[in-house]
C-alpha cells in the first residue's frame, strides 16, 4: 500500500494538470460570459464531488447506526471533512463567478442558501466530533449526518423545480451544453474525484493511527501502577 | 480574466491549506508515537 500511494498521487497530479490545461486552453470560450465561464470547470466538479462525499457519509452513518462499526464511523468522519473542503470551494468560486456575470457577489437565492446551509450542517458535524468528549458522539454525529444528507437532494434539485438566480441545469433538465465543454467538465470531475479519493485515503489512514495511539495511551493509563502516579501528584499529609 | 484566475487560485489555496492541516496532524502524531516509544524503552 505504501508503494501504491505515491504512484497514484503522481497519476492524480498529472490528471489534474491535464484537466487544468483542458479547462484553460482547450475548452471553447462561452459566447455570453467569455473566459470567466471557465470557472464552471472547477465549480461544478467540486460541487458534484462534495455531493458524492456527503452521500458516502450518509451511507456510512446509516451503517454505523445499524452495526456500530468503527470503520463506518471513520469513513463518515473522513468523507464529511473532505466534503466540507469541496463545499467550501463551491461557496468561494460561486461568488467569484457571480460578481462579473450577475454584478453581485451573493444573493439569498434558494440554491445558494441551501448550499450554505449544507456547508453549515457539515461544519457543525465536524465541530461536534472535534469538541464533544461524550462516548455518544459518533451516534449523535451519525444522526446529524442523516439530517444533513437530506439537504443534498434539495440543493441539487432546487434549480430544477424553482426559478432561481442561479442558472438552470445545462446537463439534463432541458438545458444544453457544447459537447467539447461537457468533455472538459467530465475530465475535471474525474481528476477532482481521484484527488478526493486520495485525500480521503490519507485522512482515513491518519484517523486509524490516531485511534490506535489513543487506545494505546488509554490502555497504558489503565495498566499503570498506582504508585507511579505519585510522581506528578502532590502528597498531602495531616499535620 | 482576473476573476477566472482568482477562482482557480482560491480553489488550490483551499486544497493546499487543508493538505497542510493534514500534514501538521501527521507530524504531531508521529512525534507522539516517537515520544511514546522512547518513554517505553526507558
Amino acid at each position: 500500500m505504501k508503494r501504491v500511494f505515491p504512484i497514484l498521487a503522481v497519476l492524480t497530479a498529472a490528471l489534474l494538470s491535464y484537466a487544468l490545461y483542458e479547462a484553460l486552453i482547450v475548452a471553447p470560450t462561452e459566447q455570453t460570459m467569455g473566459d470567466v465561464q471557465r470557472i464552471f470547470y472547477y465549480h461544478v466538479p467540486s460541487a458534484w464531488t462534495a455531493f458524492i462525499l456527503f452521500f458516502i457519509n450518509f451511507v456510512a452513518s446509516v451503517v454505523y447506526l445499524i452495526r456500530r462499526s468503527n470503520k463506518a464511523d471513520m469513513v463518515a468522519l473522513v468523507t464529511a471533512e473532505v466534503g466540507v473542503v469541496f463545499c467550501t470551494v463551491v461557496l468561494v468560486t460561486g461568488p467569484i463567478w457571480a460578481r462579473p456575470v450577475w454584478g453581485i457577489w451573493w444573493t439569498w437565492d434558494l440554491r445558494l442558501t441551501l448550499t450554505l446551509v449544507l456547508w453549515l450542517i457539515y461544519v457543525s458535524y465536524l465541530v461536534l466530533r472535534r469538541f464533544s468528549s461524550s462516548g455518544q458522539t459518533p451516534l449523535l454525529a451519525a444522526v446529524l449526518a442523516i439530517f444533513g444528507a437530506l439537504d443534498v437532494p434539495l440543493v441539487y434539485f432546487s434549480i430544477w423545480f424553482f426559478r432561481t438566480q442561479h442558472p438552470q441545469p445545462v446537463i439534463g433538465g432541458g438545458g444544453s451544453i457544447d459537447p467539447r465543454m461537457l468533455h472538459v467538465l467530465l475530465i475535471n470531475w474525474l481528476a477532482f474525484s481521484c484527488f478526493a479519493a486520495l485525500v480521503c485515503w490519507s485522512r482515513y489512514r491518519l484517523e486509524v493511527l490516531r485511534r490506535e495511539m489513543d487506545e494505546t495511551l488509554a490502555l497504558e493509563a489503565l495498566l499503570e501502577p498506582r504508585g507511579s502516579q505519585s510522581r506528578t501528584s502532590p502528597t498531602w499529609r495531616a499535620g | 480574466m482576473s476573476y477566472l484566475y482568482a477562482a482557480y487560485i482560491a480553489t488550490w489555496a483551499i486544497h493546499v491549506a487543508y493538505l497542510g492541516t493534514l500534514l501538521r496532524r501527521y507530524i504531531r502524531l508521529r512525534d507522539e508515537i516517537a515520544e511514546f516509544n522512547t518513554r517505553d524503552e526507558k
